[in-house]
Order: C-alpha cells, then structure tokens, then sequence
C-alpha cells in the first residue's frame, strides 16, 4: 500500500507533470499550447529519470565536495537529463519556428481551423469539393466554413 | 469521445506509471553502471565532477551526437523562419532600463558563463550550462536593441570552429591513444583548475558551440518578419 510520504510525494509530481502534459498535447486545441504540454511533459519525463538515480543520504556526485567516505548519487541519469533538457530546447525552438510561419500562413493557430484550411486546400489543388462530414457533429459547435483566401505564398515574396 | 478517450489514456498512463514506481525500491537504485563509473572515474578520467567525467569522457560520442541533433534543430529553424529582407521593419528599441541592464549584465553574463564552461570538471556546471549562459548574455543585448541584431556570420564561425574543435581533440585522440574522445593529456592534481587533460578543452568547445548555437537560434527567432496584416 502506498502511504503519503515524501517519496510519494516525488512521485506523484513527477507523474503528474507527465500526465498534465499527456492531456494537454491531446485535449488542446491551439498548436502552441501543445507545444507548451509537450514541454511540461517533459519536465516529468526528467524528474522522473532523476528520481531513478537518487539514493537515500549521498552527496553529489563529485569528488571533495561531500562528506569524506560519503556515498554518492548515481551520475548517469544526470548525465541523460542533461543532454535531455537542451535537446528539449532544440526541439522547443523548432516546434515554436514552424508555429511562427504556419501562423504567418494561416492567421491562426487553431487545430480544427488549421484542419479545415489543410482540407480546403487540398480538395482546391485536387479540383474536388471540400470533404464535409454528412453526420451531425457529436460534440462542440460546428465550424463555419473556411472562406476561400489567396494562397498564403503569393502576398509575400 | 477524443476527450474520453484522452483521459483513459492518460489516466492509464499515470497509473501504470504509479504502479511502477511503487513497485521500485527508492533510494537504492538497482543501476550496477553508476556505481562502478563512481568507484572509477576518479582515477580513470581524473575530473572531480563525475557528472562532467561520464559527459565528456565515457558518453563523449553521445554528447557529439547530440551536438549534431542541436546543429540539427538551429539550422531547421534557421531555414524555417528564414532570411528577413532588408527593408522589413524590425521590432521597437527597448526602454532606458532595458537597455541600461542589458549593457549592464552583459559583461557580468559572459564573466559568469566562461568560470561556469572552465569549472565545469570542478564543481556543477559545464559546456552545456555555461553555454546557454554565454547565450543568454548575448540575446539581452538584442532584446535591448532588436534592430542591432546579432552577425550571424560571426556566430556561424564561433559554431564552426568549435564544433571543429570538439571533433579535432577527438581524432587526437583516436591517432594516439587508439579511442575516439578518449581523455588524453597530463591529468594533474584532482580539483585543480588546470587538471583532467583534455576534458576542460572539450568543455570550452561545448560551452561555445552550445552557446553560439542558441544564441543564433534565439536572434533567428526574434529576427523574423512580423506578420502582414
């Protein structure tokens, strides 16, 4: 049985910062805040690797700094959550570039919005109609139709 | 029904997770490989830091790779974003105090990213922390006066070199020693400035192509157009 204690405490932070963030990157309509759940994921996803290497009453693991004889935490979950956080930040940076010009593009960041305008442009160089669902929608209010626009490259050169 | 199912998911997941977690025995981690890098790595790569030992010397290859995914992810956006063209207009000047804490912190930045990049086989710190540091100096001065902007030519040849720098003391070392980023050099006193070999040497590489790499990234960012409305 799990008892509330400091450990679990960790634990269910960490765990739950992942979940926060699972539910986040599905629930969410709006891209950047996506990317936002993604990164809140990952801080879980590192607390929970620093976790895995913490040992009870041990010192940093560097030589001369604790206690003599004192044990030490195992170095190489740091060492993974290390190159984890900058790898984080080079896929931030990148997810936040490509969210930059889609929003320049589209004017919004709206995922069903983004949808319907993939789909009005798709349909438009296949020179089909739109797709339409012929059901109700089970949920939300149903979206008005995109309007038609000039493609996005031509306003800009 | 997304939502439902976006739940169960995830409450899956957190439970599954939980469970394991019960099920492990804190505090005394069953990994035998963080142990024996302990007992070792004093006498083997001679840095007091043993965080930095595993980083540079017995993940040296994976902390090139991750370079590589780093130069990766700046050059994608670079692309991405884009060349702004030159009459575009650029973001307004910052106020008096940003701009007085900008010139202000810089040089304090910068003093306190290289201790952190040349202490990094010492005490907590490395290429990684005191690079994102050396970035952060930079990228005050083009909050402060977005329209100087940063030379990204200059950049460009920092990122170069030290990238070049980071592989050369490898292939250094694959010619002497027969290992690639295997720690070479004298090791010295354990906890002197000057001790570890090669490892200080690689951190500097680190620290400025980490450093340079998201400084670029971060100018690239606020360098782009603003939309047309």
């Amino acid at each position: 049985m799990i008892d509330l204690n400091f450990v679990t405490v960790l634990y269910v932070g960490a765990i739950g910062l992942l979940v926060i963030g699972a539910v986040g990157l599905v629930m969410c309509n709006n891209v950047f805040r996506m990317v936002l759940a993604l990164v809140l994921a990952e801080a879980g996803v590192n607390l929970l690797l620093i976790l895995a290497g913490y040992r009870g009453d041990a010192a940093a693991p560097i030589l001369g700094f604790g206690p003599e004889g004192a044990q030490m935490v195992d170095p190489v979950p740091q060492v993974l959550v290390l190159t984890a956080i900058v790898i984080g930040v080079g896929v931030q940076a990148l997810a936040v570039a490509v969210l930059v010009r889609v929003f320049h593009a589209y004017g919004t960041l709206d995922m069903r919005e983004l949808k319907a305008h993939f789909e009005f442009e798709l349909a438009a160089e296949k020179t089909t109609e739109p797709p339409r669902s012929t059901e109700e929608p089970a949920g939300g209010r149903p979206l008005s139709p995109v309007p038609p626009r000039p493609h996005p490259g031509e306003a800009r050169s | 029904m997304r939502n439902l199912a976006a739940i169960l998911f995830t409450g899956g997941l957190g439970f599954l997770l939980l469970v394991i977690a019960s099920q492990l025995d804190f505090g005394h981690p069953p990994m035998v490989v963080g142990q024996e890098i302990l007992d070792v790595a004093g006498d083997q790569v001679g840095a007091a830091n043993i965080v930095t030992s595993v980083l540079l010397a017995y993940r040296g290859i994976d902390t090139l790779g991750e370079l590589s995914i780093l130069f990766a992810a700046a050059t994608a956006a670079g692309l991405v974003l884009g060349h702004r063209h030159g009459d575009a207009p650029s973001d307004p000047e910052g106020g008096f105090i940003l701009r007085a804490g900008a010139d202000l912190l810089f040089p304090l930045l910068l003093v306190v990213g290289f201790y952190i990049i040349l202490h990094g086989h010492l005490t907590p710190g490395g290429g990684f922390q005191g690079g994102v540091i050396l970035a952060a100096a930079f990228f005050v001065g083009v909050l402060g006066r977005p329209a100087k902007g940063l030379n990204h030519d200059v950049i460009s040849v920092i990122e170069g070199l030290a990238g070049a720098a980071f592989i050369g003391i490898g292939l250094w070392a694959l010619f002497l020693e027969g290992e690639f980023l295997k720690p070479m050099l004298d090791k010295g006193t354990l906890g002197d400035l000057i001790s570890a070999g090669t490892l200080p040497l690689l951190s500097l590489a680190l620290g400025l192509k980490v450093g340079s790499e998201l400084a670029g990234l971060m100018t690239s960012l606020s360098d782009t157009e603003a939309r047309e409305p």
